[in-house]
This record gives structure tokens, C-alpha cells and sequence, in this order.
């Protein structure tokens, strides 16, 4: 196979992927029954201004905790900065509907918080003042303290790429280390800064858990309120086809705004980074503002809900309670793998042919990531049933032999839904490391004799290597983490940690629900550790240190 | 390190394929359950401990499982479709989901107004939405009807959760049956106007709110209460101690009743053993454990009721037939919308 049929045959499995996305988006041409003008009657409007703030805030919220401490452990030294390091990725481990369960159980009006200030001052209910955890304000708080790990972890990765003589050469025109940050640093690292600050959105748009504890009216929150409420499936799918071309114009309108800048590297010296030791009131100021993120988004959550396990510990038949763990892990595992791989050769295909169908067919793909779970199952469920309904008709009238639903009902139909819904984290992390490889290594290695695989083998991937691992990690984790496509489509009897945590909290069971999601945390802590090491010692020269 | 990789893959995928692989050998009956697992399996595995017969079991929400049925087609490997609400079952007779079971001990153990008129669906037990109040601070002689919920006197004093909810939707659904839609959208407006805060959080969280006096009434479901009565928490069993059961509408059509019950999917694959499991689920072993286990009411009359249940003693039920709650669902949520409900 040549080089042509090779990027036929991605552009092919490109297409194949996006099967789920497109057959939402079909749904735009059906009718509706007037759910549409009911909605625009009354809370259509109100849904996309409520998702419109939690966009607006989560992502304030998310630059500010994510892309601060990403310099300020990479760039200075104070105590605790190596520790805080991995740390402040923890709370990605974290899924959010977990945290906001969590969260509310400490501070809302019946919850210890608040019922120690009644006892304490021997107050009543609203004879004081408290924020309110299921508000708005409330929900980007949860979502961003989860979520900006992603802006964290690509941010510092791209403080990690950059040459330390840029910053040099800043420094020698004057700038002072703020400069430095603002002016130079930042803005180079504007597309990995994007990247996670797409993913980050999109997650929050396609977020359900949260949302629906809180009772905010969001644009999902409508989907699933005119699809379960209203019956109307068709009109829950023509929403969620409205959300994805919302997400098609701000991809694009990014894109756009970059206008023709590139982001290579464009020096190959790298030295050690000079770390400043910081002191006295900067030390603090920097220890506190790293340490808040960690604090709130991992250690506090953590210790409740470790709290709560070791309360119920009695409930827990540990026989059954394994069995969850290997199937969550077995699942995150396989998706992860064939992630990265399909991964890797989507974005390195996108570069080789950075034309128009490749870009459509990527952009597409992409799109799952911010379509709510239950909805890109339904959007698998369609295709696949349609595929095995159809083989099955034609064996019965060929052969007399029923093959009844080969594929649906598997956990090959998980994985895939999986892939379609959390690819576009391997690809959003990988393209942001290809990017920065200049395509006269390309060049250099195609005047050697390499083909497009040798030089994909011998010199994308060894250059690539910390993004690669930090790819298949995210999903990883973000599988662990996944609810409604696993709810849906998983084959009879079969369990795992996520829905056993969902299912007992569903019926207001926190307490009881703590073990599993304590177990889902611990799971994902590892791998999210590992990425943070990998990406210390994916820093280009980073061997020569020694 | 690749090695341990694909070896790794290798079984996964392996794992996977034995996993899809193995199917019918032994009598089996396989259940879609909207109802959550540790609220359904105990009753299922007694039924494999008496009859043999091995049950397998998804549980998802009851909306997701019934998409999942009807795009399955013939095909679907779906015995049994469990769900805790009626509407969600009444849809999917409509959709041609489920298929008429005719079964002289459904028709004779559970009364006629729990089930479907033409068989296709079975009420297995019984919740009520009720009144639950402020001992300290609301006098019961107060309280009387739903309707009366919506008066100006219970201005700020009303929790309940979002109209998302299906138990909401349903008491709507019963509201536009008997009064019709104008009167019940005033209904709903008056109750909106009523709401000590904006909807949100459970049903246990609606009792709590209670309890700690941010309102003096909430509308739950029975076993909610029951729930936290007898819970693990000590907290959360102080809270329930504060708050008493008010039945509503006990001088007219009675408390607001809504059924879990279960309907045989149109394809059945394993139809006897499916209409065996759910004549098994209104047996007296069955409803009794209901009753403990779950705090709801048994659809059987006669079957003893757990402590905390009798202690509210009896009551009136609505008698509308439940398909009118399915009937109206689509409204009742357009009605709630209107009316500025969360």
C-alpha cells in the first residue's frame, strides 16, 4: 500500500468514525411535531444563556487556575513546587459529577458546614449568609476545578517545548520575568493554551451529571428534558446537532484567528530551564496560588469521600466490588490503546495532507467530544443496529440462518462509542505536539530516503513520545470516568465502577456511593501521575541534564 | 514494555469476544431494567434460586432502554422491560414495544387499575407523592389538597425538586386527567409562586430542607421518607424525625399513586420464562420483600406493609387508571414549562 492508499484508507476509518456524529446530524431533516416552537416559546432562550455562563465562567475559571501554576512550576523554584508538580494534575481523577455530589454533601443547607454554623452560633436557617453550591456560580466552580488539569498539563507542556533562548533574547530586550510570561511565553504557547481550553469547553457543554444535580437549565440539560420529558428523541437530536455546529464555528472561528501564524520550534538548543528561586512574599503568593487548585479540586473532595467509604465499609461485598475494577480497567485500557493508535495516524495523516477533505473529515470527528454521552450512544446504537438487522435479514433470506445482533449489545460497541467520543482528546493533544515539530524535519528526513511510516517511526514518535503517552492517558482516565455511553450500551450483566457509583447516588445514597467513586479516583491517579512524570522528561534535551 | 502491551490487547479483545459470545444454553430470561441493580437483583436472584432459571440483567435509565429496545428491532435479545414509572411504560406499548401477556395470576392478584387494559403492562408495586411538613411549625388542620398547595398561604414555604423529575411530571399528568390543562397550568403557576427556593437536588434533599426550616412543606415520594427513617446516617434519620406524612386529598380522589411495574417486549425471545418471572414478581414473597426491603406499597392487597409504612397508617389512593399519567406526560411537562417550574 502507497502512500495514497494509506491516507485513503484513514480518510476511510475518518468517515467510519464519524458515522455516530453524522447520523445525529441527520436528524436535523426530520420533523419534530411543534417541540420546536414550544421551545422557543419558552426555555430555549434560557438554555443558551445558561450555557453560555457556564462557558464563559469555566473558562475564565480554568486560564486562571491552569495556566498560572503551569509557569510557575516549570519556570521557578519554591517549596513544594516538585510536589505540586504532578499534583495539580490529581484532579482529573476526579469525575465531576463526583465532585459535585460531594461538594454538596459538605455545604448545602442541611450539610455539616452549614449545620455546624446553626449550632455553633445558635442560628436558624436565613438568619445568616452562604453561597449556594447548586447555583450557577456553583457549577463552574465544580467543572472548572476538574477541568483545568487539561489547560494545566498542555500549557506545561508547551512551557517545557519552548526554547529557553526565546526567552533569553526577551530577557535581553528588556523584559522582566512577567514580560516573559505575558508577551513571549503565553502567546507561543497559545495553540496547546487552545487546545485544552477547547477540550475544556467542550466537556462542559456536553456535561449532564452536574448540571442536572444542580437543576441549571443548560442546553444539554434541554436535550434530555425534551427527549425523556416530551418524548421526542428527534427533537433531543436536532438540539444536539445545534450544540456541534455551535462548536464547528468557535474550531473554526480559533483557526481563523490564528490566521497563518505557526508555532514551530525554532531553535534546537535547548538548555537546563533557569528555575528562580523565589522568596519571601513571592514564595508564599506562588505556594498558595498552586496550592489552591489541589486543594480544592483533589485533597478536600478526596478526604470526604474517603470519609464516607470507610463509614459504609460495611456495605461493600468486596467479591463483586473487584469484578467492577477490572471491567472499568479492561475497558479504559482497550480504548486508550486503540486511541492512540488511531490517533496518531489521524494527526500525522492531517499533516501530510493538510487538504480540505482530510480537514472536513477531522473536524468532524472531532465534534464527539462535545455531544453528551447518552446521545453519541444513541448515534452507535443507530448505525450498529441497523448493521446487524440488516445482516441478519439477508442471512435468514439467504442462508435460513438468523445471526440476530452480531455486534450491538457487545462491549465492541462500547469501545467503539468510546473511541468516537474521546478520540478527539488524543488528537486534540497530539496535533498540539506535531505542530511543533517543523515540517523541515519532514523534509530532512524524506532527503534521506525515508518514506512517510520511517519517518512517522524514526523521528515523529521519539520526538512525540511524552505526547503520545499524555494522549492515551486522557483517555484512559476520561473512560474510568464515563457514564451514560457505558449505561446504555453495555452487554447483559456487566458492571463498572462508574455505574455502580451513579446508581447508588442516584438514589441519594452519597454516602454508600463514596467506595466506588473513591475507586474510580484511585484508579486514575496513577496514570495521572505518570503523565505529569512523562512530560518532565519528555522536554526536549531533558537527557543531557545530567 | 510493547510486548506487555499487546498481550494485554490481545486478551482484552479476546475477553471481549468470549464476553458477546456465550448466550442461550440454559433457560434464561433477560431483563431491561430501569429500576437500579441493588433494588432488582435480590428479587431476581430468589427467582433463579426457586425456578433455576437464570436471569440476565442491564439496568440504565428506563428512556434509554426503551430507545435501546425499539432500535434493536426483532432482534433484541429483551425479555422483560422494567421501569419505576408508569409513563415510561405506557410509551413504550405505544411505540409497539410490548406485547399483550395473558396470565389469569397478573389478572387476578393485581388490581385492575395497576394494569394495562390490554395486558401489555403489569404495576409490581406501589409509591404515593405526598405532603411532607414542619412538625414544629405547620398545624396539619392547614393542609388538605394538592390544589390547595398553589394557595398564596404557602407563599416561600414550598420545596420541591425540578420538574425534570419524572415523579413531577407524573403528579402533573394526574392534575391535567382530572382538572384539564388551563386549570392545571394555573395550578402550576400558583405552586411556582409558592416555592421557598428554585428546584433542585432530590427528594431526600427536599425532606432535609425541611427539617433545617429553609421551607415548611415538600412534595416527595413515600419510600424517600421511609428511606431516611431508617437510614444508616444518624443525621439523616434526625431529619426524617422532624417532619410528618401528610396524606392529600383524602376527602375527594385520594393520595397521587404511581406504580414499578414491567411489560413483555413484543419480540420476546424467552416468553415463558419472562411471564414465570413476572408472575413471580407479585407473588407474596416478592411483594413482601418490596415492602421491607424498598419501602413501597405492595400492588397486592393483604401483604404486610414494613413498621414504618403502617405507622402512617392507611390511606386513600387516587383511582384514575395510570395510563391517563402516560397519556398526559408530553402536557404535564409543556404545562411546567409554561409555568416557569425548573
Amino acid at each position: 500500500m502507497g502512500k495514497h492508499g494509506s491516507l485513503l484508507a484513514i480518510f476511510v476509518l475518518c468517515v467510519l468514525l464519524s458515522v455516530p456524529v453524522l447520523t445525529i446530524f441527520s436528524s436535523i431533516f426530520d420533523s419534530s411535531d411543534g417541540v420546536w416552537q414550544h421551545l422557543v416559546d419558552t426555555l430555549l432562550w434560557s438554555y443558551i444563556v445558561q450555557s453560555l455562563q457556564l462557558m464563559l465562567g469555566v473558562g475564565v475559571l480554568v486560564l486562571l487556575l491552569g495556566v498560572a501554576p503551569a509557569w510557575l512550576v516549570t519556570m521557578t523554584r519554591f517549596p513544594g513546587s516538585r510536589w505540586l508538580e504532578w499534583a495539580l494534575v490529581l484532579p482529573l481523577a476526579m469525575p465531576a459529577y463526583i465532585i459535585a455530589y460531594t461538594y454538596t454533601g459538605m455545604l448545602d443547607v442541611a450539610g455539616p458546614v452549614q449545620g455546624f454554623i446553626r449550632d455553633t452560633f445558635d442560628l436558624r436557617f436565613g438568619d445568616y449568609w452562604f453561597p449556594q453550591i447548586r447555583s450557577t456560580g456553583g457549577a463552574i466552580t465544580m467543572l472548572s476545578l476538574v477541568l483545568y488539569p487539561y489547560i494545566y498539563l498542555l500549557s506545561r507542556m508547551a512551557f517545557l517545548e519552548q526554547s529557553v533562548c526565546v526567552l533569553e533574547v526577551s530577557r535581553t530586550l528588556g523584559a522582566n520575568p512577567w514580560q516573559a510570561f505575558s508577551r513571549v511565553a503565553v502567546p507561543l504557547a497559545r495553540p496547546a493554551i487552545m487546545a485544552g481550553l477547547a477540550l475544556v469547553l467542550m466537556e462542559t457543554l456536553a456535561d449532564y451529571g452536574t448540571v442536572q444535580y444542580f437543576g441549571i437549565s443548560s442546553f444539554t440539560a434541554g436535550i434530555f428534558r425534551t427527549w425523556f420529558g416530551m418524548g421526542s428523541a428527534t427533537a433531543a437530536a436536532q438540539l444536539s446537532a445545534v450544540l456541534m455546529l455551535f462548536i464547528l464555528v468557535l474550531v473554526i472561528a480559533e483557526q481563523w484567528s490564528r490566521n497563518r501564524a505557526r508555532y514551530h520550534h525554532t531553535s534546537t538548543r535547548y538548555s537546563q530551564l533557569p528555575q528562580l528561586k523565589l522568596t519571601g512574599w513571592k514564595m508564599a503568593g506562588a505556594l498558595v496560588y498552586c496550592l489552591v487548585p489541589v486543594l480544592f479540586g483533589f485533597i478536600i473532595p478526596f478526604l470526604q469521600l474517603a470519609w464516607w467509604a470507610w463509614d459504609t465499609r460495611a456495605l461493600v461485598d468486596f467479591s463483586a466490588f473487584s469484578q467492577l475494577i477490572i471491567n472499568s480497567l479492561r475497558l479504559a485500557f482497550t480504548a486508550a490503546l486503540i486511541a492512540l493508535i488511531l490517533g496518531m495516524f489521524i494527526s500525522y495523516a492531517k499533516r501530510l495532507q493538510p487538504g480540505m477533505p482530510m480537514r472536513t473529515a477531522t473536524r468532524i470527528l472531532g465534534l464527539g467530544y462535545a455531544v453528551p454521552g447518552t446521545v453519541i450512544a444513541v448515534g452507535v446504537l443507530i448505525p450498529f443496529a441497523w448493521f446487524d438487522n440488516s445482516l441478519d435479514a439477508w442471512m435468514r433470506a439467504q442462508f435460513g440462518i438468523s445471526t440476530g445482533l452480531l455486534m450491538s449489545g457487545t462491549l465492541i460497541a462500547v469501545v467503539f462509542a468510546y473511541i468516537v467520543r474521546f478520540l478527539p482528546v488524543a488528537m486534540n493533544t497530539m496535533d498540539a505536539g506535531l505542530g511543533k515539530i517543523k515540517p523541515s524535519m519532514d523534509d530532512a528526513g524524506r532527503s534521506m530516503g525515508l518514506g512517510p511510516f520511517q519517518i512517522l517511526r524514526r523521528i515523529h514518535i521519539p520526538m512525540l513520545k511524552g505526547s503520545l503517552l499524555t494522549a492515551a492517558l486522557l483517555v484512559f482516565v476520561d473512560v474510568l470516568k464515563e457514564l451514560p455511553a457505558t449505561l446504555i450500551l453495555r452487554p447483559f450483566n456487566f458492571n463498572t465502577l462508574a455505574i455502580r457509583t451513579y446508581e447508588l447516588a442516584n438514589q441519594e445514597r452519597l454516602t454508600e456511593a463514596a467506595a466506588s467513586a473513591l475507586m474510580i479516583v484511585l484508579a486514575g491517579i496513577i496514570p495521572v501521575i505518570i503523565i505529569s512524570l512523562s512530560i518532565s522528561a519528555s522536554r526536549p534535551g531533558h537527557d543531557k541534564r545530567t | 514494555m510493547r510486548k506487555l502491551f499487546l498481550s494485554m490487547f490481545a486478551v482484552s479483545a479476546l475477553a471481549a469476544g468470549l464476553s458477546a459470545g456465550c448466550t442461550a444454553q440454559a433457560a434464561e430470561v433477560n431483563v431491561y431494567s430501569g429500576r437500579e441493580e441493588n433494588l432488582i437483583k435480590p428479587v431476581l436472584d430468589r427467582f433463579t434460586a426457586h425456578t433455576g432459571i437464570k436471569v440476565n440483567l442491564i439496568t440504565a435509565g428506563a428512556d434509554e432502554l426503551t430507545t435501546r429496545l425499539e432500535l434493536e428491532g426483532a432482534n433484541s435479545p429483551a425479555d422483560l422491560l422494567l421501569t419505576v414509572d408508569v409513563g415510561r411504560l405506557l410509551r413504550a406499548k405505544e411505540m409497539g414495544l410490548l406485547q399483550a401477556v395473558d396470565s389469569d395470576v397478573l389478572e387476578s392478584q393485581i388490581p385492575a387499575q395497576y394494569r394495562d387494559s390490554e395486558g401489555e403492562w403489569f404495576g409490581v408495586s406501589l409509591r404515593s407523592r405526598v405532603v411532607v411538613y414542619d412538625k414544629e411549625r405547620v398545624n396539619p388542620a392547614q393542609l388538605s389538597t394538592y390544589e390547595d398547595l398553589a394557595d398564596p398561604k404557602w407563599k416561600g414555604k414550598i420545596c420541591i425538586r425540578s420538574s425534570s423529575n419524572i415523579y413531577n411530571q407524573s403528579m402533573t399528568a394526574a392534575m391535567i386527567s382530572h382538572h384539564g390543562v388551563e386549570e392545571t397550568e394555573a395550578w402550576a403557576k400558583g405552586l411556582v409562586a409558592n416555592f421557598a427556593r428554585q428546584p433542585q437536588g432530590g427528594d431526600r434533599d427536599q425532606i432535609a430542607a425541611v427539617a433545617i426550616g429553609q421551607c415548611e412543606l415538600a412534595i416527595v415520594n413515600t419510600y424517600y421518607l421511609a428511606g431516611m427513617i431508617n437510614a444508616t446516617s444518624a443525621e439523616q434519620r434526625e431529619q426524617a424525625s422532624k417532619v410528618a406524612v401528610f396524606w392529600p386529598n383524602q376527602q375527594d380522589r385520594g393520595a397521587h399513586i404511581n406504580i414499578s411495574g414491567a411489560g413483555l417486549s413484543a419480540h420476546a425471545p424467552n416468553r415463558s420464562e419472562a411471564i414465570q418471572l413476572l408472575e413471580f414478581l407479585v407473588s407474596d414473597e416478592s411483594q413482601t420483600w418490596y415492602a421491607e426491603a424498598n419501602n413501597e406499597f405492595p400492588v397486592r392487597a393483604g401483604v404486610p406493609v414494613s413498621a414504618t409504612l403502617q405507622s402512617w397508617g392507611e390511606f386513600k389512593a387516587d383511582s384514575l387508571p395510570l395510563e391517563q399519567l402516560g397519556i398526559h406526560n408530553a402536557e404535564a411537562v409543556r404545562v411546567m414549562d409554561r409555568a416557569g417550574w425548573r
